[in-house]
């Protein structure tokens, strides 16, 4: 008799602990959704591209072999916030998504940044310009990854200006987001000892820049930045060619610039422009390895951009993150918590750290176009000029108006 | 010399600067407007003589495009074959496309003909964009047009130039063709009359037709001329193509010269605004347009519907 | 302009029976969908296009007048609610009042403007006015350009009603939606009704009988363009943002499409469209890259062969009036 009490004390007690550890260590399901841009003006940076990054590090991590179930699921946000954010409610509610990665697109992703937050979810946003999302908007459920204006501005910036680039004129686009950019850059200009001599706003989507260019070479700046992106930057330095600004002496500042439009535009048009950049596929061999498997299952046989790196990288994290948790708790804060003790470090971005502010910090690198004759075949067009170290790329957390940084 | 005559010749100096700034923003202005001219040529053909409203016109223009750009890396033809086999090549497609698709709404609400043309640019925008992503292609000035001249207000571009030549001498010659010559006095007819016409033996549905083809030939012209200078992407038409129809409007649908005449007289407004108040350039099309609308509703040139 | 709409079938007992049967069965519908597995918010995005369709359709489909700037009122709504509620910190229905009678002030100041002209003129005056509008907007920093205005506070309904629940949002967003069905059912059955489909059969006759026209026109702009935003405010509380793409003369495009494919000149038709291009959005945002071109092919398909729409053909042939 008093052995069967003991054998089921015993037992019960190894059962309730075995049950115990179980519910912490079942739970290893994890569904992660790429929002991208599919079929609108960004979906080279992102798009099918981001996809694929994200599949690929599903399969690197391992995580299946140590017993993970990991779902990929990809949706078009096709650049409204509208349809951005029920998707975001849907696959949250329903689909019970716990990351979303990518998320192209400022306005965008500010309102998808909301929905995570108030839904205590995870976005690793590895697209979006705004500098807001680790500032003013900041949150505990969301992580900047790539890049951000203040970045930008402060590496191309600050280069320019120490290598005699003193005067500026601005060429921007007549949104939230190119004011943005145009303000930051004129700070930076101006901390560095240059001076901004004048700017003029163009609408959007503008076909024709000849008048803007007009001003800008009558100005006699030495640099000029365009604070704009996408077709406009690259109808820009097409048409800038056209009436002999560089050649004129003066010096074009991309300030926002990817790969796809660098090959979009060709060596002939693009060579000599600088701007910055936090991954180029041919840095060194982790990333030329991984840039070499990406192009293999990309449609065009096209390298991977920064932010399709991100997503691959940010994911990567994640999942250390989820093992060192020994599970996936479905709760957003606690793994954003985690993820900002761990330093980071993978192939593509090296070594780096979450900053409490959710802005991820890692080098940020200028690049200048090679010259066709430079290239050895396409996607090699970069040559590296100069690094910004981590800790001062981006903007200090002494200056952020985040109200998660105690100050 | 005396400090008041050096002083008044700075202030004449300022102010020449000033007007030679505004001399190259005419100019710049005049070589858009011919290229806004050219562009609305087509819709302009298309609508008066088939009152059907072009929604495609800007993928079709983006289809010439392309189509140089293939001439060009696939093929190696260059510029000047391009200018004469993408429009053909396009205009075949549109043709196409109205044997297919559009004469089967001849008779019916202009809705129906714009409802379909949009959705028509839709399909071949979204084919191109998934074929060949959004960032675009690159196309170079040919040689011969490359360089510029130094004319003492502004460095001009040869190309643009060119432009602004090329244009004015297609629309000069399209209006004498549609409004001089016994084929375009037929092909009048045939849309304003078809029973009568084809009671003349005259066979109108092909008449229709081949206006139909000329009018995307002419979008895809445009095409071709605007490949060195913007970048070819899928979605290069889709901005330009509520531009091109206020154009169009404003000159009075329907009227060939009037969408020449306003489509230069947009350029140099557009080429003011974006010296006086960059920001609306985009815009001050749309504010002329409901000017004119109010008080000339036909248009400027053209006939009331 | 005339429009396909199976006006031959005479407004008799039967017509209206028909209609309010499929009007019961559509509030039925409506009502158990929480019940369902459906994801309310889909639903509720689809409403308020549907109530924005049908605003538009009263305008074309009754009125024959094609207008493509439709997105300005529900933008400017959306607009002028959302800064009401996240900045003034006005009450829900103090909200959507202030942005419905925004839109109202829009639709009476570019009605007197559009009205002066006809068919495919107003169309492109609308066009244009729609454009300067969006640029207007662009440019004004209340509305924070493309980012918009995000994180809008749900708030409580009269004071009771919690709009940040799901289903109580739900039911508050099906009420508004049948409360403006009905004033467009009310407003096309009614003898201001007859006469609109009269001046678009023939607008010479109707002045010949001595109606005003251009009265009738511009009211029956007034009414569409508040209605849109009605629709416009409702959405504020759906999407919890305003911007940019509300004002977008591409919205408006999607307008036409939605009623388009439900059926113009029936008024369950519009309904009926923004599911279907709503639902196609959603789910089809998967497919990625095929969305514009799947939209292009219905665009296609419906002008050549399905012209009716989809409730315009049911009623062709059921010989039924929707």
């Amino acid at each position: 008799m008093r052995t069967r009490i003991i054998v089921s004390l015993l037992l019960g007690t190894a059962l309730s602990l075995g049950a115990g550890s179980f519910a912490v260590a079942q739970d290893k399901t994890v569904k992660v959704g790429v929002l991208t841009d599919n079929s609108g003006l960004y979906s080279d940076l992102g798009g099918a591209g981001s996809t694929l990054a994200a599949q690929m590090a599903i399969e690197d991590s391992g995580m299946a072999a140590k017993g993970w179930k990991i779902d990929l699921i990809s949706a078009d946000h096709q650049n409204k916030p509208d349809i951005a954010t029920a998707i975001a409610r849907q696959w949250i509610d329903v689909e019970k998504v716990d990351i979303f990665m990518d998320v192209l697109n400022s306005g965008v992703a500010l309102a998808v940044n909301n929905v995570v937050k108030e839904k205590n979810s995870i976005m690793i946003n590895t697209g979006a310009a705004t500098s807001d999302l680790t500032n003013a908007q900041c949150s505990p459920n969301t992580i900047h990854w790539v890049y951000d204006t203040y970045m930008l501005a402060n590496s191309t910036g600050r280069a320019l200006v120490k290598a005699g680039g003193d005067t500026w004129f601005f060429l921007t686009a007549d949104y939230a987001f190119g004011a943005a950019l145009e303000r930051d850059t004129s700070a930076v200009v101006v901390k560095s000892g240059g001076k901004v001599i004048g700017s003029v706003k163009h609408p959007l989507n503008t076909a024709d820049f000849s008048s803007f260019l007009l001003q800008a070479q009558a100005s006699k700046a030495k640099i000029i930045g365009m604070a704009n992106a996408g077709g406009d930057t690259t109808n820009t330095i097409k048409q800038a060619a056209e009436f002999g600004i560089v050649t004129g002496g003066q010096k074009l500042a991309g300030l926002l610039l990817f790969i796809t439009d660098v090959h979009a535009l060709g060596l002939k048009v693009a060579q000599g422009l600088n701007f910055t950049e936090t991954f180029y596929w041919d840095m060194n061999d982790a990333t030329r390895a991984f840039s070499t498997r990406f192009a293999e299952r990309m449609r065009n046989k096209a390298r991977p951009t920064m932010v399709q790196a991100g997503v691959y990288s940010g994911l990567i994290h994640y999942f250390k993150a989820l093992e060192a948790m020994g599970g996936n708790p479905h709760d957003g804060a606690k793994v954003v918590a985690k993820m900002k003790e761990i330093p980071t470090d993978d192939p593509l971005f090296g070594k780096g750290s979450i900053r409490v502010d959710g802005r991820k910090i890692h080098p940020a690198y200028l690049f200048e176009v090679k010259k066709p004759e430079e290239s050895k075949g396409p996607w090699d067009y970069y040559r590296l000029v100069g690094t910004t170290a981590a800790d001062q790329a981006f903007r200090p957390l002494s200056e952020s108006s985040c109200p998660l940084v105690k100050k | 010399m005396p400090a008041e005559l050096r002083y008044n010749n700075e202030i004449e100096r300022e102010r020449s600067i000033d007007m030679q700034a505004l001399y190259a923003q005419l100019l710049v202005g005049l070589i858009n407007g011919s290229f806004y001219a050219l562009l609305s040529l087509g819709l302009a053909v298309i609508f008066g003589m088939l009152n059907i409203i072009n929604f495609a016109h800007g993928a079709l223009y983006m289809m010439g495009a392309f189509c140089a750009y293939f001439l060009l890396n696939l093929a190696g033809i260059g510029y000047w074959w391009a200018l004469i086999i993408a429009p053909i090549a396009v205009g075949i497609f549109g043709m196409i496309l109205e044997r297919t698709l559009l004469q089967w709404l001849s008779g019916l609400d202009h809705l129906y003909g714009l409802l379909l043309t949009f959705g028509i640019a839709l399909i071949v925008q979204g084919l191109f964009q998934n074929y060949f992503g959004s960032s675009g292609l690159p196309y170079a000035i040919p040689d011969e047009l490359k360089g510029g001249m130094n004319l003492g207000f502004m460095f001009l571009p040869i190309y643009r130039g060119w432009v602004v030549v090329f244009s004015l001498v297609v629309c000069l010659l399209t209006w004498y063709l549609i409004e001089r010559t016994r084929l375009g006095a037929y092909l009048r007819a045939a849309t304003e009359n078809p029973t009568l016409v084809r009671a003349f033996g005259i066979n109108v549905p092909r008449m229709i037709t081949l206006t139909y083809g000329l009018g995307v030939g002419l979008a895809a012209l445009a095409g071709v001329l605007s490949a060195p200078i913007n970048q070819v992407r899928p979605l290069m038409g889709a901005d330009l193509i509520i531009v091109v129809f206020a154009v169009v409007v404003i000159g009075g649908m329907g009227s060939i010269m009037g969408s020449i005449i306003t489509g230069f007289a947009l350029g140099v407004i557009e080429g003011l605004t974006k010296y006086f108040y960059p920001e609306a350039s985009n815009t001050v099309v749309f504010v002329l347009m409901v000017l004119v609308l109010l008080v000339k509703p036909s248009g400027l040139t053209g006939r009331a519907t | 302009m005339t429009v396909t709409a199976d006006d031959s079938i005479p407004l008799t007992p039967r017509t209206i029976r028909d209609e309010m049967i499929a009007f019961a069965i559509m509030t039925v519908l409506l009502m158990v969908v929480p019940l369902t597995g459906i994801y309310p918010f889909f639903v509720m995005q689809a409403l308020c296009f549907a109530l924005l369709a049908c605003a538009f359709n009263l305008l074309i489909g009754y009125g024959g007048l094609l207008s493509f700037g439709h997105a300005m009122f529900l933008g400017t709504a959306g607009y002028i609610s959302a800064h009401a509620l996240k900045v003034w910190g006005v009450t829900p229905e103090l909200g959507i009042l202030i942005g419905t009678a925004g839109a109202a002030a829009l639709a009476v100041i570019t009605g007197l403007v559009a009205i002066r002209r006809q068919g495919i003129y107003f169309a492109m005056i609308t066009l244009a006015l729609s454009q300067l509008l969006y640029f207007i907007y662009l440019q004004t920093p209340f509305t924070h350009g493309e980012d918009g205005i995000q994180g809008i506070p749900q708030g409580y309904l009269f004071g009771v009603l919690n709009l940040a629940k799901p289903t109580v949002l739900y039911y508050v967003i099906v009420a508004g939606f049948l409360f403006g069905f009905l004033v467009i059912f009310r407003a096309v059955n009614s003898p201001f009704g007859e006469v609109l489909k009269s001046i678009r059969e023939n607008e010479q006759r109707a002045i010949s009988l001595g109606y005003k026209t251009d009265q009738y026109k511009l009211l029956a702009f007034i009414l569409s363009g508040t209605l849109a935003g009605f629709a416009g405010a409702l959405k504020v509380f759906v999407a919890q943002n305003a911007s940019l793409t509300d004002v977008h003369w591409s919205m408006s495009g999607e307008i036409v499409l939605m009623t388009l494919v439900g059926g113009l000149g029936t008024i369950f038709g519009p309904v009926v469209g923004a599911f279907v291009i709503i639902a196609m959005q959603q789910y089809l945002a998967g497919f990625g890259q095929w969305v514009t071109v799947i939209q292009g092919v219905i665009f296609v398909v419906c002008v050549l062969t399905f012209r009716r729409g989809v409730i315009g053909e049911i009623a062709h042939y059921f010989r039924l009036s929707l």
